[in-house]
């Protein structure tokens, strides 16, 4: 194998071209691995490679900006699942795989298949698997029945212990369920089939673990491990990553999920394939096949297990002792056999979203088992966007020109007969002094403001854009056959986001102003330390916060709910109801932003004079009167600005729902703008229906702005 | 008058101190993250950590790419690059700008005042796919430059505001005196106008250099460059697809924010003048 890919390389001669770029998300032994998989590529051929890890969060944004405009990577690793998304953007390049596929394990190869076409060279492989704990489990079940036999005998709910952990409100780990339920997720017509018997029989089978305690609630990540690695779980369903979470104290084994008896059918998990894929723009095509090959082949997959513990997909690797002696390994080769890769269509990316909302709603028992299917089914259908028709830009273009006529004509008739040099007599200066703001401003804000706004009234589908008209907003507006009362709904949005701006408000403000109130007064010591003390969270990078508050409100883990427990009052889920999500978030920001509104008070009443107080208290006015009636009609000038200027950032705070709620329960407590974050980025890229989100958005923030306009005016006025 | 009351002064201070603590509990909790030798979220109220290690630190510090070249420190380096050269250039463009629309009568005063405000109310994240292309064309992309460019013109709004606020609250009689004593218009700009607007400028500039050391979105997907990523970027390495390394993250977190609590710790004095008589007449 390392001769072949030496020599395609020295056939296509020069070994001393530009460096290969090579992008990837790898973290700790995996990226070790590439890393030293990189210098033997470079010492074998000449060839230099450049590795670029990139935020995994990041990660595809990236790849689908950078390919198409000529900056991107010769090579980058990725998971099989967005391949038909690169091929329609045209992002990568066919591979020779099929002449070599004798050399990989089957699934991975067909993993990689497009209309008949391969692209890339298959790594790794990731699936769910069944660990068991070896001193509470003696023979791993290999069935449902016996499945059901074993739990009751493992579980007691008093001491917290349960026979079965795993991230059950998470569809990754529930298809393998439904798939062993006889159950599909797309019909032979390749229509979307979720409500059927057989779902509803797989979302009564873990419900009823569920119920019976046997599986622990609201189970994140973190539970599991710390569940498994206290022996407080028997058994835990989980992919390779799992294995390198496991302490070293327990003694565990791996197994494929077991059968369902009622179907005799295995529990198939889906097979997630990692693959180099060369970039259709790389200039180096032979040589980044050539590394991506090098990097798959057998020796190059002994590496990659040996020091990043995965799981090759390359049959030769499992010759290697190294690799034969590790069991983990092993273990998830036979586990992958049962596995069907995930489906790389794009309906298949639409799937996650509705079920997710189905099993969350279901193991919370807001629906039955049987509801479950007709629940995602809807969701489903309303992210399946169908594209809009096309629209002749004619009529636009016309009712633009006029427009601009008609402004142009009302501007030359406004004219005043007072000439330019009189009226203004320093506009050269002005102008001068202006100017380069002015211009960074028009070429980096505006410009790509007029871009995005024009982009409403586009459909983007992989990389093309057609004209749609106002086909976008006529979609949002009438919020696609929803009622007005349900998360998908524009007006619902709306709602929410109103709401959340004017609590997060009022709460900065009060909150600042209270504070304000008390580090003025006469009688505090050490009033310096106080308020460097206050301000910090203004500090705190924003997204920081949020994720650390996210972490606070952790189910099991968080600090918030160890505090209520110390209280004595009930642990909350903070994420499984409108309302406690909705108050996370606010927590959230009132954190964040009561600094600035504190600031803003200090500085405001600093400025009142005392004299006005002393008055008073002669007059023999009370506290609260001097409040109503000195401070607060003294403070309404410097506090509206900053109250205006509060209100649109609070708007549009994107990184705290994003980060804390992440819109849980089921897209409620979106706002308007993370709604749209999600169209632009998660829906497959639909960037036209993004931009009339941000259009609508920019709307309702400046019909918010001529009101306070008016109210400042009035104000400066009385 | 009665003087204050002994429960009065404690209550105060009591009160105080509870709202001290609940914000700096989210804080201390990071801290004890950071400190911890666990790389996962432990259930304990107390932020007091139970066994102390500076490994976390130590691994972040500590970063080293395939070359052997200090990944921590060039990123650091171009963090402070970026974040120094926004500040400097959204500064001067700022002050400019905010000076004469303050100052001087010329027409698209107004539309330009509203415009810069109109800006602000576009989703940021929205703005990404049409800023790619025309960084591309400009020959931009993967360039510290273009960064400095885009930060510093995505903050220039807010800061011409609060200029402009401030600077309408300075008396003009002291640059007309300046005049009569025979002083050229930028000498009177530089010389009277500037040293007047000290806690604006101190402000305006903090915002300007925050907006640079906090972002990671646009320098995630502008730089292609390992040395020249900001450390927002090396710190979202840590929340990966699988799971988040709480304690790197922690490290890393505290490691970012400490720079910009400095900053604030030293202009506070100016913070609270500084906004404030902006805010005024914004």
């Amino acid at each position: 194998m390392k001769v072949a890919a030496l020599a395609l390389v020295l056939c296509t001669g020069s070994a001393s071209a530009a460096p290969l770029k090579l992008w990837h998300a790898y973290r700790g032994g995996e990226e070790q691995a590439l890393q030293q998989l990189a210098k033997e590529f470079t010492a074998q051929t000449g060839q230099e490679v450049e590795l670029l890890a990139v935020p995994y969060d990041a990660f595809s944004s990236k790849i689908t900006s950078a390919i198409p405009h000529n900056a991107g990577p010769d090579l980058f690793i990725f998971a099989h699942e967005r391949l038909r998304q690169f091929v329609r953007l045209g992002v990568v390049s066919p591979s020779e795989l099929p002449k070599f596929s004798a050399g990989y394990l089957k699934p991975a190869v067909d993993a990689l298949e497009v209309d008949g076409v391969h692209y890339g060279w298959p790594l790794s492989l990731k699936c769910l698997a069944l660990f068991h704990n070896r001193k509470l489990v003696e023979v791993p079940p290999q069935s449902t029945a016996q499945l059901l036999e074993l739990l009751p005998t493992l579980s007691n709910a008093e001491q917290n212990r349960f026979g079965l952990a795993y991230e059950a409100g998470d569809f990754y780990f529930h298809a393998p369920i439904l798939f062993g339920f006889a159950g599909q997720l797309f019909g032979p017509d390749g229509k979307s089939q979720f409500d059927t018997p057989e779902m509803a029989a797989s979302l009564g089978f873990i419900r009823q673990m569920q119920d019976a305690r046997w599986i622990p609630q609201e189970a994140s990540g973190a539970l599991v491990k710390s569940l498994f690695n206290d022996g407080r779980a028997a058994m835990v369903i989980s992919g390779p990553w799992f294995a390198g979470e496991i302490d070293a104290k327990v003694d565990y084994a791996i197994t494929a999920l077991p059968t369902v008896s009622q179907t005799g059918l295995p529990m198939r998990p889906f097979l997630g394939v990692e693959a180099a894929f060369v970039s259709s723009k790389s200039t180096q095509q032979a040589q980044a096949q050539a590394l991506a090959k090098f990097l798959s082949d057998g020796p190059g997959a002994v590496t990659r297990a040996v020091l990043g513990r995965q799981i090759p997909a390359a049959l030769a690797a499992y010759e290697d002792p190294k690799v034969q002696d590790d069991f983990v390994i092993s273990s998830f080769r036979k586990a992958a056999l049962q596995a069907t890769p995930t489906p790389n269509t794009l309906e298949m990316t639409r799937v996650w979203e509705p079920m997710k909302l189905s099993l969350r709603a279901v193991l919370q028992g807001l629906a039955t088992p049987q509801e479950g299917g007709a629940l995602a089914e809807r969701r489903y259908r309303a992210l399946h966007r169908e594209a809009p028709a096309d629209a002749s830009a004619l009529p636009y273009l016309l009712v633009f020109g006029v427009g601009l006529v008609a402004t142009g004509g009302l501007a030359w008739k406004r004219r005043t007969k007072v000439s330019f040099g009189r009226k203004y007599p320093e506009a050269a200066r002005g102008i001068l002094y202006v100017a380069p703001a002015a211009a960074g401003l028009l070429v980096l804000v505006i410009i790509p403001f007029a871009v995005g706004i024009s982009l409403s009234l586009f459909h983007h589908d992989a990389g093309t854009y057609r004209f749609v008209g106002l086909a976008n907003f006529f979609d949002i507006l009438a919020s696609r056959g929803y009622s007005i009362t349900e998360p998908l709904s524009f007006y619902f949005t709306l709602v929410v986001t109103l709401l959340w701006t004017g609590v997060n408000v009022v709460l900065h403000v009060s909150v600042g102003l209270a504070l304000a109130l008390l580090l003025k007064s006469p009688l505090l010591r050490l009033r310096g330390v106080f308020r460097v003390l206050l301000i910090i969270p203004w500090a705190v990078p924003n997204y920081i916060t949020a994720l650390m508050w996210k972490g606070m409100f952790h189910r099991q883990f968080g600090a918030v709910n160890a505090l209520l427990d110390a209280l004595g009052i009930e642990p909350v889920s903070w994420f499984t109801h409108f309302a406690t999500s909705f108050a996370a978030n606010v927590i959230t920001n009132t954190w964040l932003g009561f600094p600035f509104m504190m600031v803003v008070s200090l500085g405001a009443l600093q400025s009142i004079p005392q004299d006005l107080y002393e008055a008073a208290e002669v007059d023999g006015a009370s506290k609260w009167t001097q409040f109503r009636h000195i401070t607060l009609p003294l403070l309404r000038p410097a506090l509206l600005p900053a109250i205006i200027l509060g209100s649109v950032w609070t708007f549009n705070m994107f990184n705290v729902i994003y980060l804390v709620s992440g819109g849980e329960p089921g897209g409620a407590t979106d706002i308007l703008v993370s709604e749209a974050f999600r169209w632009a980025f998660q829906r497959n890229e639909q960037y036209g229906f993004a931009a009339a989100y941000s259009v609508l958005i920019f709307f309702v923030l400046l019909g918010w702005s001529s009101i306070t306009r008016r109210i400042s005016r009035e104000e400066a006025a009385g | 008058m009665k003087g204050p009351s002994k429960l009065q002064i404690i209550l105060l201070h009591v009160g105080l101190t509870v709202m001290c603590f609940a914000t700096l509990y989210p804080v201390l909790w990071v801290v004890k993250m950071a400190l911890s030798p666990s790389q996962t979220l432990s259930l304990t109220i107390s932020p007091i950590p139970e066994a102390v290690t500076l490994d976390h630190f130590r691994e972040v510090l500590a970063s080293f790419d395939a070359q052997g070249r200090w990944l921590f420190g060039r990123q650091l380096l171009s963090s402070l690059v970026v974040s120094g050269a926004t500040t400097l250039v959204g500064l001067a463009l700022a002050v400019t700008a905010a000076y004469a629309l303050s100052r001087f009568r010329f027409p698209g005063k107004q539309m330009g005042m509203q415009a810069l405000l109109v800006t602000q109310m576009f989703p940021a994240t929205l703005m990404l796919v049409p800023l790619y292309s025309l960084l591309q064309t400009l020959h931009l992309l993967d360039s510290l430059t273009g960064l400095v460019l885009v930060y510093a013109t995505s903050s220039l709004p807010f800061c011409v505001w609060m200029l402009k606020g401030y600077f309408d609250t300075l008396p003009k009689e002291l640059e007309e005196a300046a005049i009569m004593d025979g002083a050229s218009p930028f000498q009177v700009f530089w010389k009277v106008v500037l040293p007047l607007a000290r806690p604006a400028l101190a402000v305006t500039a903090l915002f300007s250099f925050m907006t640079a050391w906090n972002e990671f979105i646009l320098a995630a997907t502008l730089l292609n460059d390992a040395s020249l990523f900001t450390l927002p970027v090396a710190l979202q390495r840590y929340v990966g697809e699988y799971k988040v390394e709480w304690g790197h993250f922690a490290a890393g977190a505290l490691v970012v924010s400490a720079p910009v609590m400095a900053l604030f710790f030293a202009l506070q004095k100016h913070l609270v003048g500084g906004l404030t008589a902006g805010g005024v007449k914004g």
